[in-house]
C-alpha cells in the first residue's frame, strides 16, 4: 500500500476499446500500473477483465485506444511482442505442457538454439536451458522436487508455481496473473501468494486478476474495478475499502444488503 | 530420453519428501532416511512408478515376446534371408510411420498417405516414361508430389478452420487415389530408373538398402523432433494447443508442417515401393495409411498427442512386420493374421490409457504427500 505515486507508470492503457461482433467487451478502459506495484483488476464475470489482459499480453488486438510502456505507445500485435518488451502472463489455464519437462516449459516458445541462422530448425541447447531453469527455481524458492519429471506428473500447486516462476523469470517489467489460485488448495494458494508478494522486490510490477477479495486486500496495493467493459473506479486495496470495492463491482451505489 | 543427472545435488528440498524410493545408496555411511511424515506413501508411489515403467516398456516387451515365440515355433524365422525380407517388408511402413508420427504428435491423423504414395509412384513412373527422366528427376518428382499433397492437406485443414483433420485427409485419400488413377488411365507404368531400383531392392553387403534408408530417415527425424526448436514446438502443440498459441508458437505453421512432412514421407515411401515393383503403380499403397497409423500406436506413441518418439515408430513397424512375416512362415490362416494385428493394436491403445490413469494416480499421491 505504499505505491501511491512512484514516478511515471510502467504501463498505461488509455481509452481501450474492443468489440467482438456486436458485443462491446471493452469501452474506454483506462489503467495505470506503477513501478513495483501490485494492482488488482476486479469485476464481475463478463466485466472485461480477461479481454483487457489479453489485449495487453498480445492475444487480442485493441480496436481503439493505446497501450504505453514507459510513456511510449507500443503495438502489442502478438504474444511474442508482449514477451519481448517484458510482459509475461500467467493464464488461468496456465499454458503449461504436461508432456514436457520443467525446463522445456520454462523456455517454450523461446528455446535457446544454435546456430542462429538456422532459426527454428536450430539445435536446442538443452543443458543451458536446464541449468538456467534450476537457477531460477532456486532463486525464486519454488519447491520443485524433481526437475526431470514431466509437468503432467506434478500436483496443481507445483504446476501453478512453475507457471508463475516462468512468468517471473522472464518478465523484466510486468507480470499479469489471471486467477492464479482458482484451482488451488489453501496451502498452495498461500505459496503462490507469497511468490506474488515477492515480485516487486525483483523490480517487477504485477496485475492481479482475482475474485477473492481477501487476497486483494492482502497482497494488492491498489484495485481497479471494471463493470460492463468500462473502468468504474479505483482505490487503495485496504481492508477498510473492501466493502466499497464490492459495491463498485456489483454496481450498487449504496452497499447492497 | 536423457534425464538430468541423478547425481547427488545440493540439499534437496525437504518439503515434499523423496519422489523415488531409491534403495539406500551402498556407498557412504549416512543412509538418508525417507522423511517420516510421508513415509507410508512412498512405497505406493514406487509401485506406481514401477507400473509406469512396465507400461512404458510394453511395446518393446510385446515385440520381443512375439519374436521369441515365433522363432521357437519356426526356426526359419531367424535365417538371414528371412530377416532381410522382414526388414524390406517393414521399411515402407516405417517410413510412412515416421511422417505419421509427427501428425499424431499434434493429436491429428493423416489418412491420405496410402493414396499419396500411389499418386507419387505413378507420377514418378509417368515422368520417367514420358521424358525418359533420370533417377534424380524421378525421385524429386515423387518427393515433390508427396510434399505438395501434404501441404495441401495442412493448408486446407488449418486455413479452412476445419475442426478435425480426419475428414480433410479422408477426402484427400479419395482425391489423391482418384488423381493417381485418372492421370494414368488406371494403368501401371512399367519401368523405373536404376537409382530407384537400387533404393527399393538393392543391398549393401547383407543389408537391404530400404533398411538403410529407414535408419537414415529415422536418425534425421530423431534430430528434428528431439533436438530442434521446431520439433519441440510440435510436441508443445500436441500437449496444449491453446497454450502454445498463448506462448507465441506459430501453431498454424506447425500444423501445416506436420502434414507436409507426412506427405513427404509418403513420397519417400513411394520410391521404395516403386523400386521394389519396378513400376509406377496408381494403386500402390492401398490401405498403407492403416499400417502407418497402427505402427505408430503399436510402438507406443500416444494417439492423444504430445507423446511418442522415433523409436516407437521403429518398434511398431517391426512388430507389424514380425507378426505378418512370422505368421506367414507358420502358414497361419491370413484371416487369423488380421485378428492378431487388431488385437495387438487394441493392446497398445489400452496400454496408453492405463499409462494415463497411472500418471493421474501418481499426481494425486504427490499432491497428498505435499499437503
Amino acid at each position: 500500500m505504499s505505491a501511491e505515486q512512484r514516478g511515471a507508470p510502467v504501463l498505461s492503457v488509455r481509452g481501450a476499446m474492443k468489440r467482438f461482433g456486436g458485443v462491446v467487451a471493452l469501452d474506454d478502459v483506462n489503467l495505470d500500473l506503477y513501478p513495483g506495484e501490485i494492482l488488482a483488476v476486479l469485476g464481475d464475470n463478463g466485466a472485461g477483465k480477461s479481454t483487457l489482459i489479453k489485449s495487453i499480453s498480445g492475444v487480442h488486438r485493441l480496436d481503439g485506444g493505446v497501450v504505453e510502456m514507459d510513456g511510449q505507445p507500443v503495438d502489442i500485435r502478438s504474444p511474442q511482442i508482449a514477451r519481448a518488451i517484458g510482459i509475461e502472463t500467467v493464464y488461468q489455464d496456465l499454458a503449461l505442457f504436461d508432456n514436457l519437462r520443467p525446463s522445456a516449459n520454462f523456455f517454450v516458445g523461446r528455446e535457446v538454439t544454435r546456430p542462429r541462422w538456422l532459426g527454428p530448425l536450430g539445435l536446442m541447447s538443452e543443458r543451458h536451458m536446464r541449468k538456467e531453469t534450476d537457477e531460477i527455481i532456486e532463486r525464486l524458492q519454488v519447491t520443485v522436487r524433481d526437475t526431470s519429471t514431466l509437468i503432467g506428473l506434478m500436483s496443481g500447486g507445483q504446476r501453478q508455481a512453475i507457471a508463475c516462476a516462468r512468468a517471473v523469470a522472464f518478465a523484466s517489467r510486468v507480470v499479469i496473473l489471471d486467477e492464479p489460485t482458482a484451482a488451488l488448495g489453501l496451502r498452495e494458494t498461500r505459496n503462490v501468494m507469497n511468490l506474488v508478494r515477492r515480485l516487486p522486490e525483483q523490480g517487477v510490477s504485477v496485475i492481479l486478476i482475482t475474485h477473492n477479495m481477501d487476497q486483494v486486500v492482502e497482497v494488492a496495493d491498489r484495485a481497479l474495478v471494471l463493470r460492463r467493459g468500462t473502468s468504474v473506479g479505483e482505490m487503495p486495496a485496504t481492508r477498510e475499502n473492501q466493502a466499497a470495492l464490492v459495491s463498485l463491482i456489483m454496481g450498487a451505489d449504496t452497499p447492497a444488503h | 530420453m536423457s534425464r538430468s543427472s541423478d547425481a547427488p545435488q545440493s540439499p534437496p528440498a525437504v518439503s515434499g519428501g523423496e519422489t523415488r524410493s531409491a534403495p539406500p545408496s551402498p556407498r557412504g555411511f549416512g543412509k538418508r532416511k525417507v522423511p517420516a511424515f510421508s513415509g507410508d506413501r512412498v512405497p505406493a508411489q514406487g509401485t506406481v512408478n514401477l507400473l509406469l515403467a512396465v507400461v512404458g516398456a510394453g511395446p518393446v516387451i510385446v515385440l520381443l515376446v512375439i519374436g521369441i515365440v515365433i522363432s521357437l515355433a519356426q526356426p526359419l524365422f531367424y535365417t538371414g534371408g528371412n530377416l532381410q525380407n522382414l526388414l524390406i517388408q517393414s521399411s515402407v511402413i516405417a517410413i510412412l510411420g515416421l511422417g505419421q508420427l509427427t501428425v499424431i504428435l499434434t493429436s491429428g491423423i493423416d489418412l491420405s498417405v496410402g493414396s499419396i504414395l500411389g499418386l507419387a509412384s505413378v507420377s514418378g513412373g509417368m515422368v520417367y516414361l514420358s521424358y525418359s527422366a533420370g533417377g534424380g528427376l524421378t525421385i524429386v518428382t515423387m518427393l515433390l508430389v508427396g510434399l505438395g499433397v501434404g501441404v495441401l492437406n495442412g493448408v486446407i485443414y488449418v486455413k479452412g478452420r476445419i475442426p478435425h483433420p480426419f475428414i480433410v485427409t479422408l477426402a484427400m485419400l479419395s482425391l489423391a487415389r482418384g488423381a493417381a488413377l485418372a492421370i494414368s488411365g488406371g494403368t501401371v507404368q512399367i519401368g523405373m530408373p536404376d537409382a530407384i531400383l537400387f533404393a527399393g531392392q538393392g543391398f549393401i553387403g547383407p543389408v537391404p538398402v530400404p533398411a538403410i534408408i529407414v535408419v537414415l530417415s529415422a536418425a534425421l527425424m530423431y534430430i528434428f523432433l528431439a533436438r530442434t526448436k521446431w520439433g519441440r514446438w510440435i510436441y508443445a502443440v500436441g500437449g496444449n494447443e491453446q497454450g502454445a498459441r498463448q506462448v507465441g508458437i506459430p501453431v498454424d505453421k506447425v500444423l501445416i508442417s506436420v502434414y507436409a512432412i507426412s506427405g513427404l514421407s509418403a513420397g519417400a515411401a513411394a520410391i521404395l515401393v516403386s523400386g521394389r515393383t519396378a513400376s509406377g503403380d496408381p494403386s500402390a499403397g492401398y490401405q498403407a495409411e492403416l499400417d502407418a497409423i497402427s505402427a505408430v500406436i503399436i510402438g507406443g506413441a500416444s494417439f492423444f498427442g504430445g507423446r511418442g518418439t522415433v523409436l516407437n515408430v521403429l518398434v511398431g513397424a517391426l512388430t507389424l512386420g514380425v507378426i505378418r512375416n512370422g505368421l506367414d512362415l507358420l502358414s497361419v490362416n491370413p484371416f487369423l493374421q488380421l485378428i492378431a494385428l487388431g488385437a495387438v493394436l487394441l493392446l497398445a491403445v489400452q496400454l496408453d490409457v492405463i499409462r494415463e490413469r497411472l500418471e493421474g494416480r501418481l499426481r494425486l499421491m504427490r499432491a497428498e504427500a505435499v499437503a
